[in-house]
């Protein structure tokens, strides 16, 4: 008996001891409060005031003047805006295998209003510049093109005109606008961000209008009632070259911005869930869904454009008031709350770029291949908006074929006002210097948009069985490796459960056995 | 006559129940990490898992020491004698109310059958167990700088699936073990004994002479006598 209580209590005492040393520690709590510490302090820094400059009171003709003013102090600015994206529209990306590419706005092909080559005057509306009527015309030398107040107006009243090459509205004070000056908030970026591909949230998902006001379900970093945060708290700026980068564009592995940067490699509390960070991007698991208060597009199919009603090119929407047939554009199908799509990444991916032959035409074609694998150090598993599109492309020369989309006058054989598919390639085609067959068929392609905003309270972030688990695992996609719950060898599962049921099957029948023949021994005996 | 007699000690009780508890906890949490159930929920699965490993790492290593400073240890020595008596009991003569080949006596608790399977348990599957569960808890993917180079592993799967197989034939052993504590002198002596460490048997005169012949913890030629 004593023995039984010593040990026992020794027993007691171990378990205490070993449960005691696993139960989480309040750490991460405070270490999430330190950072809205550090946020908060630097909110408190005032910004300087330039209303008292006399130069920016007086009355501006043209943009351009306002730009003239900004420089008579801003001189070294002007130079770093003329080496950024923003401006170049191009950067140089290595890509494996094919070496150093320009590759931007200018050139790529993107799979919603497929390129901006030829269409410059709608589509510079998103260009930190002036009078963009081609990108082979305009001129990337003079400064007095740059567009400071699209990025700087604090007074959330500066906008540029639709359809001009980047100019503003006409009717704007810009002398107000001057003297108003400051560090981009939500609404610099989120006007052209926001609104990609010709619509809210048409191309992102997880960049939206919602993003202008979110509450903490829809972001929690950027949520008022949260942090706060505009977006170049997180995408820092050194000389006007803002940290961060798209892989509808990017190749290379730099300049990114990573949630690491504030949040450190092991924000847990649970050790468990910090070894995943090796392997898992954050929003993996902070981002459970995307698109959350208004749909993005999905799908788009290029084949069904050009139907007219009564000579006339018509839409129709759908409850939501979202576009799901223009004849300018086709049919497009829209999502809303997405769960992401999810795949290795370790930062470098692949372009199709304008003139690439196709080598297989019977596959998807996937515009922005992202590289990455289990086996590589670097790649860790990320949510991604996978676009569909149905495109033009030609058989003959196996090559994507662009159209020219926009042109102010009729005749000129753009698509959206002639509505003729085979001059707008014809067209479309001289002007980025390819060649047309003349031939017209539509191949499926695939882009990848990693999903890196909207994301959610970590109360809401993805629970572990919704990868862990054998039916319809978040990466059920995802190869590679070996994950407990979601893979299993069928070889050991048969023969396991085989042995269970057998021994099930034995203990059951030598059981009945037994109870019968005692019964027979007694009645015998 | 009925005569009792003291099998089990204390501690070992105590380190059998523990260990069936612990055993059909981690088989319970176990196979909710597989997949197979949910119960739990998986995150909890997983820690009370890991809680539940170590408690029974500790409780191997007490045994172990048990085992070693009493001498019990030669109890699981494995014994080709009466082999197939004891499956022959198991098989036929059991539903025929024969006796058992072999009777438990302090000396020898266990028969020969129990023998090789505690034995193929202790030397295999829980060691199996055990650091295949280690391993699972402790390696690192490989990943550059820093920590031990020797818990890099590449993938993870060979160790999952011997832990996965391991874990089957315990769950299968747990279900035949339950079943044949009920194959005693009476349906629950066997239980009682592992419960109060006295077992009821029908006196016997071969017992007799080896409580009076022999020491109680001089266990030398344990691995001779059994009996039949
Ligand atoms: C000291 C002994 C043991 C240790 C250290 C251990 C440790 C582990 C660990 C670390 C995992 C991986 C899940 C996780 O990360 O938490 C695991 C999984 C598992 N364990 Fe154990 N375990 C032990 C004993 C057992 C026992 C006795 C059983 C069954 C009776 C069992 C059944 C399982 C099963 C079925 C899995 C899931 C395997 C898979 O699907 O990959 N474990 N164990």
């Amino acid at each position: 008996m004593k023995k039984i209580v010593i040990s026992l209590t020794l027993f007691f005492f171990i378990i205490v001891f070993v449960i005691s040393s696993l139960i989480p520690k309040e750490r991460e709590e405070s270490k999430l409060n330190l950072l809205k510490e550090k946020i908060a302090q630097k909110k408190a820094i005032v910004h300087h005031d330039h209303s008292r400059y006399d130069i920016l009171k007086k009355k501006f003709n043209s943009p351009k003047e306002v730009t003239e003013a900004c420089m008579t102090c801003h001189v070294e600015e002007a130079r770093e805006v003329m080496k950024s994206n923003h401006w170049n529209w191009e950067s140089p990306q290595y890509i494996k295998g094919r070496g150093v590419v320009y590759i931007g706005k200018k050139n790529a092909i993107n799979n919603f209003c497929l390129g901006t080559e030829g269409n410059e005057l709608a589509c510079a509306k998103c260009h930190v510049g002036f009078g963009m009527t081609s990108s082979k015309t305009f001129n990337f030398k003079d400064s007095t093109n740059i567009d400071c107040l699209i990025c700087h107006d604090n007074t959330e009243t500066y906008a540029k005109a639709p359809e001009k090459g980047g100019a503003p509205v006409a009717t704007l004070d810009l002398s107000f606008v001057a003297q108003n000056v400051g560090a981009p908030k939500r609404t610099n970026c989120g006007v052209c961000h926001f609104f990609g591909g010709g619509g809210n949230n048409v191309k992102h998902g997880d960049l939206e209008k919602s993003m202008f006001e979110p509450n903490k379900e829809i972001d929690v970093h950027m949520a008022a009632e949260g942090s706060n945060l505009t977006c170049v708290d997180c995408h820092i700026t050194k000389e006007h070259n803002i940290s961060g980068q798209m892989y509808s564009l990017a190749s290379s592995n730099r300049n990114r911005v990573y949630c690491e940067e504030c949040h450190t490699e092991t924000p847990h509390e649970d050790g468990i869930l910090n070894k995943h960070t090796l392997k898992v991007a954050c929003q993996t698991c902070h981002i459970p869904i995307y698109a959350k208060v208004n749909a993005t597009k999905t799908f788009w199919d290029w084949s069904t454009a050009a139907k007219l009603k009564n000579g006339k090119p018509y839409e129709e929407d759908d409850a939501d008031g979202n576009h799901t047939y223009l004849s300018t554009k086709g049919s497009f199908k829209w999502g809303k709350k997405l769960k992401p799509e999810y795949i290795w990444f370790n930062g470098t991916a692949s372009h199709y770029l304008a003139g690439d032959r196709i080598a297989d035409t019977t596959q998807p074609l996937i515009l922005n291949p992202l590289n990455g694998a289990y086996s590589d150090l670097d790649s860790k598993i990320i949510p991604v908006k996978v676009m569909i599109t149905n495109q033009c492309f030609d058989p003959v020369y196996q090559i994507l074929s662009l159209p020219k989309l926009f042109s102010p006058t009729p005749g000129e054989g753009a698509f959206w006002t002639d509505f003729n598919c085979l001059r707008a390639l014809d067209v479309g085609m001289k002007e980025i210097g390819l060649p047309f067959s003349g031939k017209l068929s539509f191949i499926e392609t695939k882009m990848n948009w990693p999903v890196n905003h909207m994301v959610s309270t970590k109360e809401n972030s993805v629970k572990c069985n919704e990868c862990h688990t054998q039916n319809h695992s978040r990466i059920a996609g995802v190869k590679g490796f070996y994950m407990p719950a979601r893979d299993s060898n069928s070889i050991i599962e048969t023969a396991g459960f085989g042995l269970i049921l057998l021994s099930l099957l034995g203990v059951f029948v030598h059981g009945i056995v037994r109870i019968y023949s005692s019964y027979k021994l007694k009645k015998r005996g | 006559m009925k005569e009792k007699i003291y099998i089990y000690r204390a501690f070992e009780r105590f380190w059998h129940w523990m260990q069936s508890l612990l055993i059909i906890f981690l088989g319970l949490t176990g196979f909710e990490i597989h997949g197979t159930i949910s119960f739990f929920g998986y995150r909890n699965a997983v820690a009370y898992h890991n809680i539940a490993a170590y408690s029974f790492i500790v409780l191997i290593i007490f045994a172990i020491f048990w085992h070693f400073a009493t001498g019990e240890w030669k109890q699981y020595l494995p014994t080709a004698k009466n082999l197939k008596a004891q499956i022959n009991f198991y098989l036929f003569g059991i539903f025929k109310n024969a006796p058992h080949p072999t009777k438990r006596i302090v000396l020898s608790k266990l028969n020969p059958l129990q023998k090789l399977v505690y034995l193929g348990l202790k030397l295999l599957v829980i060691p199996v167990m055990v650091f295949s569960g280690l391993i699972y808890m402790n390696y690192r993917y490989p990943q550059e700088g820093g920590g031990v180079e020797g818990l890099n592993i590449g993938s993870i799967e060979p160790v999952a699936l011997f832990h996965t197989a391991g874990a089957f034939l315990l769950l299968a052993f747990v279900i035949v073990h339950l079943y044949l504590i009920t194959t005693g002198t009476t349906i629950t002596s066997n239980l009682k004994a592992m419960v109060t460490g006295f077992e009821e048997t029908e006196n016997n005169e071969e017992t007799e002479r080896l409580k009076e012949t022999e020491n109680y913890n001089d266990n030398k030629q344990l691995s001779e006598v059994t009996n039949g």
